[in-house]
């Protein structure tokens, strides 16, 4: 990681999110550096997946501000007064922002290699010979180079949520996220997805937003580690500062259920 | 659809005191009336049908919502129309038939002169026009079946 | 060019009238034959032999995609001149015959999905207990099948209630039949035929309404998916 002044790249500031009559997060605030390894975790339905959502431009805050790179994500400025951001202003700062799915959602009808290159070329109007080479490349590192030209529907669920991670990587986003994307696999195939976070955590230096389960894996290669309880961010710290100083009760229980299992 | 097909026939003349020159575009207005409603509902529905993780994926990957819609939706909802094509084309087809009814020399037409000058022969002009009908339809058989064995494959729906 | 005259559309009315209830009756006999037809479709296709199937299959085919109008036809008028085998049938008869035979391919689709809908354990388990065969389809797997394919089944009783008029070609005496008979002895045409197109739209559309909550009920009843895939749409004409 580089030594310059870092500037949060994102900050939730007092974020609320409400379904309907459902609070389910009530004032969320947060930094994240340049290239930092963020994990969150906490129990189901406390509202990881929709922190990184609304980030994604997928959900709505109900009030609060994200900001990515100083720029307040979900309002832009009109004539001085500022207003729901726009489709073009989302799309503007969606552009550094990738994410990989708990359900891969990869494009059944393209391959393999199509649905690594479609964005770059169609999104980002990139030379489509580099961005071939670069999708080989990266496919190659999630150990698919063998597979280019299959379709999604031949492949097993591990080796699909490795094509949307070589997807999402190709478009050289400066924040990723994950959304619990070893979830929806057998046992035996978590492995290998894990094996390829790892990697792109050791080796790339963008940031990483991680909602996950596997507990020793998250606090293995997390910079810093989010506990959400409650519509609210609970206990943050380092790993170790979350898991062996930590005095939170719920925290405590939380984390016992994953050791005893 | 006869019973539309007759009231613009008589309607048309009279309340918009216009010939359209010819009872072919009663029978296009009639027929392409009926089954513009159903393929434009077949085109929302595959359109709905596509999985609304694949909007956010491409969301993600930042494409426009044009570009969502030429890329990704489009692409995956048309397979699934094929099958319901092919077989709206195919109820199509069986209705044009009606516009020997109302004049226009259709196969069923000539069929019809044929029976009422040859009233034995009936039973073989009468196969003979179904055959001719069905041959026309095998190819949009084969399109819903080959449709329907495509829309299978990739798509993602839910 | 005369225009609307509410003088002889009050005059139309009654006779045209006159035709409903066989028109609704023709619905009803097209409907009952092609539901218990459906069942014969059904049957013949689980026959365990491939020529059977195949000819079983290209049968329904054929039926299903060349129009009711010409197999009306061929019904009534080319059935009585095949010789050996030929009858003359009443037009009403004619019309049961040849609607109902095309509707019966679809309906048979219908059977079929529902039948393909019971889980496989289903079958299995009723071997497992020794059903005999008669059994196994009366109280295993139809009672199962069935249920969820009464929307669509439903739904065609409305398709086949707006194709019935196609009976007054061979001259069955419905609403359609009615109005046109007025329209040539009075030389006024759209009148009768407008009270025709209201009187569709008036019964169909409550039964629409009817047969989507049945659909809803049976959905939440049911599993979404039985029977409802691989069923091909409605011929409306
Ligand atoms: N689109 C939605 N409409 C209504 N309620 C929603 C919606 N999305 C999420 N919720 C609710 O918000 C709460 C938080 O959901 P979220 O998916 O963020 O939880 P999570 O922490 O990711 O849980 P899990 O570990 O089970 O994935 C849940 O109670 C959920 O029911
Ligand atoms: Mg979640």
């Amino acid at each position: 990681m580089s030594d310059t002044i870092k500037e949060p790249i994102v900050q939730f500031i007092d974020v609320h999110k409400s379904f309907g009559d459902v609070k389910v997060l009530k004032g969320i605030d947060l930094d994240i550096k340049p290239g930092e390894k963020v994990a969150v975790i906490g129990p189901s339905g406390s509202g990881k997946t929709t922190i990184i959502r609304m980030l994604m431009t997928l959900e709505e805050p109900t009030s609060g501000d994200i900001l990515v790179e100083g720029n307040n994500l979900w309002k832009m400025s009109k004539k001085g007064k500022q207003v729901r951001a726009n489709e073009k202003h989302l799309r503007n700062i969606r552009g550094d922002i990738g994410m990989v799915f708990q359900h891969f959602n990869l494009f059944p009808h393209m391959s393999i290699l199509d649905n690594c290159m479609t964005a770059p070329v169609n999104v980002k109007k990139e030379d489509k010979n580099e961005v071939r080479e670069r999708s080989i490349q990266m496919l190659e590192r999630v150990g698919l180079g063998d597979k280019l030209n299959n379709y999604p529907s031949q492949l097993s669920g591990g080796q699909k949520q490795r094509v949307a991670m070589a997807r999402a990587l190709v478009m050289r986003p400066k924040i990723m996220l994950f959304d619990e994307v070893t979830s929806a696999l057998d046992p035996e195939l978590v492995g290998e997805v894990l094996e390829v976070i790892r990697d792109i955590a050791k080796n790339d230096d963008m940031a990483m937003v991680l909602v996950t389960h596997e507990m020793d894996f998250a606090l293995d290669i997390a910079d810093k580690v989010l506990f959400l309880d409650e519509g609210v961010i609970a206990e943050q710290g380092t790993a170790s500062d979350v898991i062996e100083h930590s005095e939170n009760e719920r925290l405590q229980t939380f984390l016992r259920r994953f050791r005893s299992v | 659809m006869i019973v539309q097909l007759f009231w613009l026939y008589y309607a048309i003349p009279m309340l918009f005191g216009i010939n359209l020159g010819s009872n072919w575009w009663i029978g296009v207005i009639a027929i392409g009336l009926n089954y513009g409603a159903y393929l434009s509902e077949v085109v929302r529905g595959s359109i709905l049908s596509v999985a609304k993780g694949q909007t956010e994926a491409a969301t993600a990957l930042n494409m426009s919502s044009f570009q969502r819609m030429r890329l990704v939706i489009f692409p995956q909802a048309v397979r699934m129309m094929l099958p319901e094509f092919g077989n709206y084309t195919i109820q199509m087809l069986k209705g044009t038939s009606l516009v020997s009814l109302i004049g226009l020399t259709d196969v069923l037409y000539y069929g019809d002169i044929m029976r009422s000058t040859n009233l034995d022969q009936a039973p073989l002009i009468y196969l003979l026009v179904l055959v001719m009908y069905f041959i026309l339809a095998l190819p949009l058989i084969w399109l819903t079946r080959k449709g329907e064995s495509i829309s299978k494959k990739g798509v993602a729906s839910g | 060019m005369n225009y609307w005259s509410w003088e002889t559309f009050s005059e139309a009315l009654p006779m045209v009238l006159q035709g409903l209830g066989i028109t609704v009756g023709l619905t009803f006999s097209c409907y009952a034959f092609a539901l218990l037809f459906g069942f014969v479709w059904t049957f013949l296709r689980r026959i365990p032999n491939k020529l059977i199937h195949w000819i079983v299959t290209w049968t329904m085919e054929f039926i299903r995609s060349t129009p009711p109008l010409v197999q009306l036809f061929f019904i009534f008028y080319a059935w009585p001149m095949i010789p050996g085998i030929g009858v003359t049938l009443s037009p009403f008869t004619s019309a049961i015959l040849g609607l109902g035979l095309h509707f019966s391919t679809y309906i048979g689709e219908i059977y079929r999905s529902g039948i393909e809908s019971v889980d496989k354990g289903q079958w299995e388990a009723s071997r497992a207990l020794n059903f005999s065969v008669f059994d196994k389809w009366k109280k295993i797997i139809l009672p199962q099948a069935l249920p969820p394919t009464i929307p669509m089944l439903g739904n065609y009783f409305i398709i086949m209630f707006k194709e019935v008029p196609l009976a007054s070609t061979i001259g069955v005496a419905g609403i359609l039949h009615m109005a046109n008979t007025y329209g040539a002895r009075n030389w006024a045409y759209l009148e009768p035929l407008t009270i025709v197109g209201i009187i569709f739209l008036l019964l169909s559309y409550p039964s629409a309404i009817l047969i989507k909550k049945l659909e809803v009920k049976m959905n939440t009843r049911f599993d979404k998916k039985a029977a409802l895939e691989n069923v091909k749409k409605g011929a409306v004409m």
